[in-house]
């Protein structure tokens, strides 16, 4: 049986968050009534004109900074030409040939990929290239009823960047992993809100399959209506699996569109090559190019630490583990948060504070449901909390109890270790004293110490503490009894 | 005489001295109108109620104040019809916004009134092509005004309008200025904001003004150059190689000696209507008489102009005109089941032949395997003839040529050969493909059936030098009878 190969490249389309549209002042605004962020730019009225909008050009260069692309000292604008009730023109602007970046690459991190596939990664490291990205206007939106179909052009004329990969990826979980580090990156560039199931990323999977032994590419089939990241790991797999059998079978594939059926968990033909549009693209006279060099320039102070730079630095900083790095750094708020729990103090382990914000912080957002927006504890309280363990005065098991409390309250350690009754004794006087107690009542157990088991030691401090009700600090103890019995 | 003969500028000094009101201005208008629009049909609606409540609140203080503007049917003027002589817009589709050039005359003073007839989405040389059908020429009713801004020629012309706006995308202000004996004005390509002119072919497309005298022209372009931020094409006075001029009257009534005009040797080839060439040679001497040196020059690819410009053009118009499509406004067929047969009924029912043809066109070269062919081609010999006219403009100031090489023909006369309409755009197609400014003016009459019909001179400048070209018409025009002449 021959084994197959598979090839994969995606087009991601990415909303810019600029407060405004592509070539009009109307706000980008979700949830708004229908139709009512428009003018006659963006309706597509007789005799309206489109003009830039500045931030979103930035943005896009910002992410082709993000992502090592090049921007070529001139960027152009295109009309493509196609008939659709949702886009006011009928010609979308867009670029075709001249786009703001060629090139670079998108780096796939470990945590990017599935959980499940994070132990089998086949190409750590990897950095899938890139074709290039180019903005272009958002289309409005059609909503199919009984009764017709209802047009929304609030959405018409957002700034929307595509992404375009080289057919760099080889397996669906890769895919899963580019999609979830690029918007990551995204993220982290400030650029777009990238969240897929809300339609601010969206994703056109291209996948063809070949024999082993076939030179060329096996024939392109683009893969649409993938909502969410885990559909388009699906649907790769589903379609693998398909055009396999399609091939095993002896038949030949033949380019087209399929949709995605997320339900039936299965690809759909939509059409094939013959019914492919001719867009008749060419430069759009109403739009000026762009002289890229100075925006360039003045983007390149506003480039971000990426995720993989972030990660280095702490491992390097706070003598955290890659791992532990590796999740601090997935999300650029939880990154902030840890270092803001760090600088609050700086005697303060960062390693420990990490352990804290991952598995106790991370666990109880888990645990609820909750992301760290929704966090009561702040980072300077953490830090006290940790700061007081350190210190000896509450134990890591009664930390555990307050920061529960912490977590469901957003009380102070203070308050709620006073509220406890939590301070240790760690007072040298009272302790003596208390130690003196015990090691007079029990003769028998000084004189095993003597005759050397150190185990009585742990006896003792067990008494002492049972005596003090869990108020005196094991170590302090331990010390005294030492200094009192050797 | 009634107040619709005259200027701008004699009704702004009478304005001034009290001696009428803007309402009188109106109220004549409406004479002149209702008497002689229904012969000329240059108007295709005007809002007589709605002029006079602007005319009682008008600012006479303001440069243009109190002075009643007729705009081309395809400029937007918020409230009003905008039907670009079509059938597609004839209904659903009053405009909500103003266009700049709107917003700019009414901070003027100027009233905008009444939309007047042109051809289909501006495309034809006679107003032929309107879906209202054609407005005639006051000189002679049977024969065409010009087009496609024909509507605003005959109104001016037959002293129905003071002064009015046209738009010009291969000749459209210049011809039909040509054909009524008038001034009209393209200005260079991003003088005047395209904002709310419903696009032809924008690359080519700039609004101007068509006008009784050069001093009118001056006067209205002080009003409507300048950059607007919703138009990116658009150029400030005084930005990167655009001089800076505040006052485009200010050099009117300069003598022009030792001015250079160069005379193209190609466009006084043959296919010139021999009384054409020989007013335009008389015109020559004059402004000899007047100082100017005269040379001939070559602009040697000129012969590329029509087809280059039959290329670009529709290729844009196919993508402008996409937005026709009934979904949001505008003609709407009835009865159809899905998108695509709305499409076709809606948008092959409002559009008329010659839209359509040029859709075709247009489509056509931009089609995949057509492209580099026709439309990358045609963009590279643009770039000759924009070339031809700087090698030229490094030896003289201005050019001259005819307006148009044949005098306004006979309503029908071209209206089964639409080649023949295409080449009669030879002399103006290559100012707007050079982006270039040009201005028609009054040059003599000659006589055809019986009847006295105006002959255009072409003068051309250099790209943002509006000043040296009406300097040079204003000294012609003060110079001879010509504008003085009226239609009977
Ligand atoms: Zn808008």
């Amino acid at each position: 049986m021959p084994r197959y190969i598979t090839t994969i490249g995606l087009e991601v389309h990415a909303q810019l968050n600029t407060r405004s549209k592509m070539f009009c002042p109307c706000a980008v605004e979700y949830g708004a009534e229908p139709n009512t962020r428009t003018c006659p730019v963006c309706l597509g009225l007789p005799g309206a004109l489109p003009v830039l909008n500045l931030a979103a050009i930035e943005k896009t260069i910002l992410t082709g900074l993000m992502l090592d692309c090049r921007t070529p000292d001139i960027s152009k604008w295109d009309r493509k030409n196609y008939f659709y009730p949702d886009m006011p023109k009928n010609y979308q602007l867009t670029q075709f040939d001249q786009p703001l970046c060629i090139g670079g690459g998108v780096p796939l991190y470990e945590l990017s990929y599935p959980k499940d596939a994070q132990k089998t990664i086949k190409n750590p490291g990897k950095v899938v290239k890139l074709t290039r990205i180019h903005l272009e206007e958002d289309v409005g939106k059609s909503t199919h009823t009984g009764a017709g179909t209802l047009l929304d052009f609030n959405r018409a004329g957002t700034p929307l960047m595509e992404i375009v990969s080289d057919p760099d990826l080889e397996t669906a979980e890769e895919a899963f992993a580019y999609l979830n580090s690029l918007r990551q990156i995204l993220i982290y560039g400030g650029v777009s809100e990238a969240d897929m199931e809300k339609g601010q990323m969206r994703c056109d999977v291209n996948i063809s399959v070949r024999p082993e032994e076939q030179k060329e590419l096996g024939a392109k089939i683009e893969l649409k209506n993938l909502n969410s990241v885990s559909a388009v790991r699906r649907a790769i797999h589903h379609e693998v699996a398909r055009q396999t059998e399609c091939l095993e079978r002896g038949e030949k594939l033949v380019q087209s569109t399929r949709r995605w059926d997320d339900d039936r968990g299965e690809t759909q033909l939509m059409r094939t090559k013959e019914d492919a549009h001719d867009y008749r693209y060419f430069p759009d006279p109403d739009l000026l190019p762009i002289h890229t060099s100075p925006i360039l320039e003045r983007m390149r102070v506003h480039k971000p630490e990426l995720p993989h730079e972030k990660c280095a630095r702490f491992v390097q900083d706070y003598a955290v583990s890659a791992y532990d790095a590796n999740v601090l750094a997935s999300e650029k708020p939880l990154a902030n948060w840890f270092e803001q729990a760090v600088a609050a103090d700086t005697k303060v382990p960062a390693k420990k504070i990490a352990n804290w914000v991952i598995n106790e912080l991370l666990g109880h957002l888990n645990a609820s449901n909750a992301t760290l927006a929704d966090s009561k504890v702040t980072p300077q309280a953490l830090n006290q909390l940790v700061a007081d363990v350190e210190l000896g005065k509450i134990s890591n098991n009664q930390a555990k109890e307050v920061f529960e409390e912490m977590f469901a309250t957003g009380e102070t350690p203070v308050t709620i270790i006073k509220q406890k009754g939590f301070e240790q004794v760690s007072d040298s006087g009272a302790i003596e004293k208390l130690c003196d107690e015990v090691i007079a009542a029990n003769p028998a157990k000084v004189a095993e110490f003597k005759a050397g088991n150190d185990k009585v030691l742990n006896w003792m401090t067990g008494q002492i503490m049972k005596s003090s009700s869990g108020k005196a600090n094991p170590k302090v103890v331990g010390d005294v009894l030492r200094g009192k019995l050797g | 005489m009634s107040l619709a003969s005259e200027t701008i500028a004699s009704l702004r000094a009478k304005l001034t001295r009290k001696e009428i009101t803007p309402v009188d201005i109106i109220t004549d208008l409406e004479a002149a109108i209702i008497k002689q629009n229904p012969a000329l049909h240059a108007y295709l609606s005007r809002d007589f109620d709605s002029a006079k409540r602007a005319a009682e609140s008008a600012d006479i203080t303001l440069p243009l104040g109190g002075i009643p503007i007729g705009f081309k049917d395809n400029i937007n003027v918020r409230g009003e019809p905008c039907t670009c002589g079509s059938k597609i817009l004839a209904e659903n589709y009053t405009a909500t916004y103003d266009a700049t050039v709107t917003t700019k005359l009414r901070n003027a003073g100027a009233i905008p009134f009444g939309r007047l007839n042109c051809d289909e989405f501006a495309m034809g040389s006679s107003t032929e092509n309107s879906a209202f059908g054609p407005s005639r020429n006051p000189w002679d009713h049977a024969r065409v005004p010009g087009g496609s801004s024909g509507g605003s020629a005959s109104a001016v012309a037959g002293d129905i309008a003071i002064a009015t706006l046209g738009s010009d995308t291969g000749g459209s202000i210049r011809q039909p200025a040509a054909f009524c004996g008038l001034v009209g004005l393209k200005p260079t390509y991003g003088t005047v904001s395209r904002y709310g002119l419903v696009a032809f072919a924008s690359s080519l497309d700039q609004i101007g003004p068509m006008t009784k005298t050069v001093e009118d022209a001056a006067i209205l372009l002080n009003h409507l150059a300048g950059k607007d931020t919703h138009d990116s094409t658009s150029l400030s006075q005084g930005s990167a190689g655009v001089s800076p001029v505040s006052d485009f009257t200010a050099n009117l009534g300069k003598d022009i000696k030792n001015l250079r005009i160069g005379l193209p040797k190609e466009y006084f080839a043959e296919g010139i209507h021999p009384q054409i060439r020989d007013r335009v040679q008389q015109a020559v001497k004059q402004l000899e008489s007047l100082g100017a040196n005269i040379e001939e020059i070559s602009l040697p690819h000129t012969g590329l102009g029509i087809a280059t410009y039959y290329i670009l053009a529709p290729a844009e118009a196919s993508a402008n005109l996409a937005r026709f499509d009934g979904v949001r406004y505008g003609h709407r067929a009835i009865g159809t089941n899905d998108v695509l047969e709305h499409y076709f009924a809606s948008r092959g029912e409002g559009f008329g032949p010659e839209v359509k043809r040029r859709i075709l066109l247009g489509t056509y070269v931009l089609s995949s395997g057509y492209y580099d062919a026709y439309y990358i081609k045609a963009q590279k010999a643009r770039t000759l003839i924009r070339d031809d006219f700087s090698a030229a403009f490094m030896k003289v100031d201005v050019i001259l040529s005819p307006t148009s090489p044949v005098p306004p023909f006979r309503i029908g006369e071209h209206r089964d050969d639409p080649l023949a309409m295409y080449l009669a755009d030879a002399f103006t197609v290559t100012l707007n493909l050079a982006g270039l400014p040009g201005i028609s003016v009054p040059c003599g009459f000659i006589e055809e059936e019986g009847k006295a019909l105006p002959v255009g001179l072409q003068l051309i400048g250099k790209p943002h030098d509006e000043s040296t070209l009406l300097r040079t018409a204003h000294a012609y025009e003060q110079a001879t009878e010509w504008h003085k002449q009226h239609p009977r």
